[in-house]
């Protein structure tokens, strides 16, 4: 009988043909999806056409330009058609054009093309949002896509795991993004390094889909190579819709080995923030001291999903965008921004004054739409507050969730939902 | 594999943002990436490499996005080899893919300055700082990182794979 195991160690197992495997064994594993965007592909397909002519699965490649699109400039246009090129030269069925795409994390789980069991590798670090439908995603760069590309797999080092135990429920106004900023927060952002974080516990049943998408997305802020949910009934009401290709979940096995356990209680759980320059600088809101914006970005393949958008409307339905905040609102996907449109969520963020983009990458990493000057400081529920991420060297990102930063829209300087709602 | 280099130091959670920030991203050309390298921690960095320098730096080097430009704007800059107590693991796999060698000397404070010069032997296992004469072994690499090592990087391992499965491009 093979030895009791993690998620993440009974997926690659399955995928490299073995009975078992263990935390640091090399193994090669056989992929599901290899994912590129229009930063990452144009390298990877330049570099694949020194390996091979074919593509190992036209179905099995997604290409979503999304990071610079609708094209930002001259250069980024050829970028993109590069991108649009080889799709068509490959006949790739997973091509989204700009009018169809979406944020590639928000645009893959949405139109069912992750499943629980897959492994799945993206040339872009938060590929590990996948993670939330009982999948091993992770992001990789350029070379590997490309190699992936042509042969269908790919190496890997088995990883330790890390159990991180959910117990109790989310209060009002408290979400996934909060989880997620409260882990960092206790384990730093090399806490997970070369690790998988496993969440598991009771209280994984009170989160939803998009809290889950959202906690899996930041695991590579705690350097996790993969983050990694069990697969339970809101996994598969969410799948159901969705995924029509066969799949085959697995679960750990009770006994499974952790290199630690890292237990949160969602019960006690309050708005957080990651104060610059590291998403492990995170206090909760109330312990911060008036801190005056210029600037709130509501979205990205973090917290661009139709229940954020939902968050922030209920907080900007009748209220004002402070006169000194431009506020941003980035629907994740076209099927987000539709469904945004229908609940009269957009109506809303008009009226409040705010801007409302088609989905795009853009300002979580200093692209377009919304690039901050010298001194300038956003909240954004983006998932990285690195020294010059959105903009000017000297700029500040404070990250939140949906709720806080609508709030401190509405109030022109960092605060909590309860304060406004 | 030996080389030895003049150090440019820097501290820990060095991110891939810094190393090279997106808003340069709108071209994969790593030459032209090269002359923004590290320009938002050190503005003297771009303009003052020679072939041959070393980073050296702290814990988590590399971490954030899966850019392998990060890796590609410090190898084309002249960089030879990062020394760090250690890597971001997506960094760490770019770097190898890409053929820039890697040094992870575990965490701890390394007596390695700026403008120190480090003579470093891979194949021996040793790295010495020639200005303090101190030395450090080096952890040999896992077995298919060598392999993709040995083969000059992915590009060319994977070609190897693809002509022994009787590949379509040989």
């Amino acid at each position: 009988m093979a030895r009791p195991m993690t998620m993440t160690e009974k997926i690659f197992a399955a995928h490299a043909g073995l009975s078992e495997v263990v935390p640091g064994q090399l193994i090669k594993a056989k992929l599901d999806v290899v994912l590129g965007n229009d930063i990452t592909a144009p390298p990877a397909i330049k570099e694949f056409e020194q390996m091979s002519d074919t593509v190992f699965d036209k179905d099995k490649i997604v290409l979503v330009p999304d990071h610079f699109t609708p094209n930002k400039d001259i250069k980024s246009a050829e970028m993109a058609k590069t991108v649009r090129e080889f799709a068509r030269r490959h006949n790739i069925t997973h091509y989204f054009e700009v009018g169809r795409m979406g944020i590639e994390h928000v645009l893959l789980p949405e139109q069912g093309l992750v499943a629980p069991g897959e492994v799945i590798i993206g040339a872009d670090s938060h590929t590990c949002t996948y993670g939330a439908l009982g999948a091993f995603a992770t992001g990789v760069g350029s070379t590997d896509m490309a190699a992936a590309m042509a042969t269908g797999e790919t190496w890997f080092k088995v990883p330790a795991s890390i159990k991180v135990e959910l117990t109790g429920r989310l209060s009002k106004w408290v979400s996934g993004k909060d989880v997620i900023l409260k882990l960092i927060g206790m384990i730093g952002v090399d806490g997970a390094r070369y690790q998988s974080l496993e969440f598991t516990g009771e209280g994984v049943a009170s989160l939803s889909m998009t809290d889950r998408l959202t906690i899996a997305n930041m695991a590579i802020e705690a350097g996790a190579k993969n983050g990694i949910f069990p697969v339970d009934d809101i996994t598969k009401q969410y799948l159901a819709r969705r995924v029509k290709k066969p799949y085959t979940p697995v679960a750990a096995d009770t006994d499974a080995e952790y290199v630690r356990t890292v237990t949160i209680n969602l019960d006690e759980l309050t708005p957080v923030v990651a104060l610059p320059h590291l998403p492990e600088n995170v206090r909760p809101v109330s312990d911060i001291q008036p801190t005056p914006i210029h600037q709130v970005v509501i979205g990205s393949c973090t917290n661009g999903r139709i229940e954020d958008l939902g968050q922030a409307a209920a907080i900007l339905e009748g209220r004002q965008v402070h006169q000194d905040v431009r506020a941003i609102i980035i629907p994740g996907s076209q099927d987000v921004y539709l469904e945004a449109v229908k609940l009269g969520y957009v109506e809303t963020f008009i009226k409040a004054g705010a801007v409302v983009s088609t989905p795009t990458c853009g300002p979580c990493l200093g692209g377009h739409m919304g690039i901050l000057a010298k001194g300038e400081r956003a909240v954004a529920t983006t998932n990285r507050n690195f020294r010059g991420r959105m903009g000017h060297v000297d700029s500040e990102v404070y990250l939140a969730s949906p709720a806080v930063a609508a709030a401190s829209a509405v109030l022109g300087r960092i605060a909590g939902p309860e304060e406004v709602a | 594999m030996k080389f030895s280099g003049k150090v440019w130091r820097y501290g820990d959670n060095v991110d891939t943002d810094v190393i090279i920030p997106a808003r340069y991203l709108n071209t994969a050309d790593m030459r032209e990436l090269a002359v923004h390298a590290m320009e938002d921690i050190d503005p003297t960095f771009a303009g003052n490499v020679r072939q041959g320098d070393i980073i050296v730096a702290g814990k988590n080097f590399g971490c954030g996005s899966s850019r392998e430009h990060a890796p590609g704007a410090l190898k084309a800059a002249g960089i030879v080899c990062v020394v760090a107590e250690s890597f971001a693991r997506i960094f760490y796999r770019n770097a190898i893919n890409i053929g820039l060698p890697l040094i992870e000397l575990g965490e701890g404070d390394i007596n390695i300055k700026a403008g120190d010069t480090l003579a470093v032997d891979l194949d021996a296992g040793t790295l010495e700082n020639v200005s303090t004469g101190e030395t450090f072994a080096v952890p040999p690499l896992p077995g298919f990182i060598q392999e993709i090592a040995r083969s000059g990087g992915l590009v060319n391992y994977t070609r190897q794979l693809l002509a022994a499965k009787g590949g379509n491009h040989e």
